[in-house]
């Protein structure tokens, strides 16, 4: 009887096991290192993009040194050149909010909009305030520098006068220089992290946990994304969360002109991280995509990257400054949300499928 | 006649004896477990909204009070263990424990199912004969019970079983390894075999086929004395494996346990007497009454109606068109374990009838992750939250509104699809035990055949 049973089992397994090997692709190992990948990530994308937000802000830092000691519009623009250039790389390092990122709560401190002016004003007037406390997250970071350099005034030139010849001149110079030195700090620690042990912790964490490195990255990467570009970008100002339209919570709302290219750069960074390329470099190494196409997904790694580059299309057939764009014609800010959104489905449903990713949730048996 | 004989067949008490204390020291231990990890508050007490089983909305969470429903219940199966005032202690556990699971379908695990489907048995039968504290108390004890009783708890082991190995029987499960292939090829990291024999094509489809025929032969094979043995052997070896690859909690030691019901009584004797001999406290001397009868046959009777309830609940899904995996329509219930990797996206959009506008609902305001995950993919969790979203947003003062959802479900490692149609207003559907017609039909060139 046990003999038969297990006979009958032998036959049915090696018979199956054999014919399945025809068809389909046999007796792969798993070759796909995500140590690699995880050191991709990490040498050639993490490392240079904090290595460059903090060089893009000591630059701004010594932009506004020259705009104090010559005070003029000439200074000044060069004050919000290197802010733009600063913003544009943050929108690369929003990805990585993991490690001292994660534990510095990096987004409070850089990128909370709309800014509340009132805060800052606020602040100034006082001079008292604390950058780390909670309430101040809308007060600080790039949003508030948008605001002191262009919207703290009517015309550029009371814009300047508020540093120079304004009762509080010295308040709104240290404000300034503050914020500055708050989002110095944060990115120079978190570089020295990353140039640190991080890296080799985040590289060797390469389980499938809910804790491992790959898991809580593919899930950051996936936050970003569906948080920070898809919504905070398009989906709250253009009102696909409210019953209006709301564009004056668009990013970079006072500067105007940057709202749309700030997005396109999130969509690159996106994108970039996806495909696995070096920040600032062309070359190409393990990636999502390279994962996916180990597990066969070909078809899946290809439909994301041409979903990102319908949504870069749609954005970029839209006005540079999306409040603009949101009060004039809404319809095509909408159609840009809309092929973001399609990606969130592939990223958020088939993506995380393909990779199984552990989230920590309860018991289950699968159903 | 048969039935006649068959129902007055006795049997040695000791093996339901033994199945009492085991199920109540592990019910227990699941209980404390539960507390422990802190699911009483992620999954009872934090969420704002929770699920119900249709027919049952109002069982709902009590707040803080909800640890005490825990400590009842676990506490009744303690007495269960040690079988003082049995009868209430089960009938309080049966209670107690369905109550829980009924709170928030989020949760909803076959095994919790099965725990609820045995406990309510159990009330019904003299588990309590032996080696329990009644038996002390009343220092009586029996040492025969009806044969009937012990196999209705081997029934109900072997349909959890062998409907387990039916629902294998599909084209995924067994001609693309799925899902087992999408779980297996993402332990790369087990030490040893995670690099290599998990990411074997072969290996997949070998897991699958076994698991299919050890399912359906299990039953049998512990029926048997000859193959008990490799039978049980065959039991451990498979739960330890499960639990080594998925977070399955309690019910691998539930299930290992559960099957030694099936040994021959002479084995658990063996464990009384071998525990009453280290433990003078349990080794009491009562009068020995032979044989423990049923006043009437209403009880076997009664039994006989509900195993064939348990077999032929599980087929209910035929009633439903449609593909099964991808409706859900009576998939629950039913032992279908491990069978689908299915995830999904659900995007809720709240619009004024009269002037169009909309705006959509983000899911974390209202759900946990586990909820959002859940409801993503399951029809009838979709419109329980649509309603709850129609509620909520009439409440505060929207007019004409109306609840439409973007549904993308992904199954088995397919492509993922539109789920829900997307111009149907669930506000306005009803759930029932009908067909759900807004449901899109599953066109994925890759069919599912099989049962």
């Amino acid at each position: 009887m046990i003999k038969r049973y297990i006979a009958l089992l032998t036959v049915l397994i090696v018979a199956f096991s054999c014919s399945s090997s025809d068809n389909g692709p046999s007796g792969n190992t798993d070759n796909f290192d995500r140590s690699t990948l995880l050191a991709n990530i990490a040498d050639n994308m993490a490392k240079p993009v904090f290595a460059d937000l903090k060089a893009k802000l000591e630059d701004l830092k010594a932009k506004f040194d020259s705009f104090n000691t010559t005070p003029n519009t000439l200074t000044f623009s060069e004050v919000k050149t290197s802010w733009y250039e600063a913003y544009k790389v943050w929108q690369y390092a929003a990805i990585f909010e993991i490690g001292k990122a994660e534990e510095l709560q990096f987004v409070n401190h850089f990128n909370i909009y709309p800014v509340t002016v009132a805060d800052v004003d606020n602040n100034i007037a006082t001079g008292t305030y604390d950058l780390n406390s909670t309430n101040f997250h809308d007060a600080q970071g790039f949003p508030a520098l948008d605001y002191l350099f262009f919207g703290v005034a009517a015309t550029e030139a009371d814009i300047v006068a508020k540093y120079t010849t304004d009762a509080n001149a010295a308040n709104y110079r240290k404000y300034v220089y503050d914020v500055i030195a708050k989002m110095t700090d944060i990115a120079t620690q978190i570089s020295d992290d990353w140039n640190g042990s991080y890296r080799n912790d985040f590289v060797s964490n390469s389980g499938n946990t809910a804790t491992s490195a790959l898991n809580k990255f593919v899930n950051d990467f996936i936050f970003n994304y569906e948080k920070r570009l898809r919504a905070n970008k398009f989906g709250i100002p253009v009102g696909n969360f409210s019953t209006t339209p709301l564009p004056e919570k668009v990013e970079a709302f006072y500067a105007k002109q940057y709202s749309r290219d700030l997005a396109l750069e999130s969509l690159s960074a996106v994108n970039g991280v996806f495909s696995g390329r070096a920040y600032g470099g062309t070359t190409s190494g393990a990636s999502f995509q390279t994962y996916l196409n180990s597990l066969d997904k070909f078809n899946l790694a290809t439909s994301i990257t041409n979903q990102f580059e319908s949504a870069r299309t749609q954005i970029n057939s839209l006005s540079p400054n999306l409040y603009e764009q949101i009060n004039t014609n809404n319809q095509q800010a909408l159609m840009a949300y809309d092929e973001l959104q399609k990606a969130v489905v592939l990223l958020k449903v088939d993506m995380l499928q393909a990779f199984n990713i552990s989230v920590d949730f309860v018991d289950a048996d699968g159903d | 006649m048969y039935f006649k004989s068959y129902i007055e067949k006795k049997v040695s008490a000791a093996p339901l004896a033994f199945f009492r204390v085991a199920f109540g020291v592990l019910m227990c231990l699941s209980i404390i477990r539960f507390w422990y990890n802190g699911w009483i508050e992620k999954l009872y007490i934090l969420p704002k909204f929770f699920f119900s089983f249709y027919g049952f909305e109002w069982v709902k969470p009590f707040g803080n009070l909800t640890y005490l429903l825990f400590v009842f219940c676990g506490l009744a199966a303690f007495l269960v263990a040690i079988g003082y005032k049995y009868r209430i202690a089960i009938i309080s556990f049966f209670l107690s424990f369905t109550y829980i699971e009924l709170m928030d379908k989020t949760t909803y695990l076959n095994h919790y199912y099965f725990v609820s489907l045995v406990s309510f048995l159990m009330i019904f039968l003299p588990a309590n004969a032996t080696f329990s504290v009644d038996s002390y108390l009343k220092k009586i004890e029996f040492n025969k019970i009806p044969k009937w009783t012990i196999d209705s708890i081997k029934f109900m082991l072997g349909i959890v079983y062998f409907y387990a190995g039916l629902a294998k029987l599909n084209s995924d499960w067994l001609f693309r390894a799925q899902p087992l292939k999408i779980w297996l090829l993402s332990k790369y990291d087990l030490p040893f075999i995670g690099n290599n024999l998990m990411q074997q094509d072969w290996f997949h489809f070998a897991m699958s086929w076994s698991g299919a025929i050890y399912d359906l032969c299990i039953p049998f094979l512990l029926l048997f004395k000859r193959t008990r043995v490799i039978g049980f052997v065959l039991v451990v070896v498979f739960h330890v494996f499960t639990r080594i690859l998925f977070p399955i909690g309690m019910f691998p030691y539930i299930m290992i346990v559960a099957t030694m019901i099936f040994f021959e009584p002479s084995f658990h004797e063996k464990v009384i007497s071998f525990l009453k001999e280290k433990f003078t406290l349990l080794n009491y001397k009562v009068q020995s009454k032979e044989v423990f009868q049923y006043k009437s046959n209403t009880v076997p009777k009664l039994i006989g109606v509900f195993i064939l309830i348990q077999l032929l609940f599980p087929w209910r899904y035929l009633l439903y068109p449609g593909e099964l995996f991808w409706t859900e329509e009576g998939y629950r219930f039913s032992w279908r374990v491990m069978l689908m990797e299915k995830a999904g996206y659900s995007n809720f959009k709240i619009v004024d009838g009269k002037t169009k506008q909309f705006f959509y609902v983000d899911n974390k305001d209202f759900l946990t992750s586990f909820q959002e995950k859940q409801m993503s993919f399951q029809p009838d969790f979709i419109l329980e939250y649509a309603h709850y979203l129609g509620d909520h947003f009439t409440k505060d003062g929207h007019q004409n509104v109306e609840v439409y959802v973007e549904s993308y479900v992904a199954l088995n490692g397919r492509p993922s699809k539109l789920y829900i149609d997307p111009k149907v207003d669930l506000y306005k559907q009803k759930e029932s035990f009908k067909h759900k017609d807004w449901i899109l039909p599953f066109n994925d060139e890759i069919k599912i055949k099989g049962l």
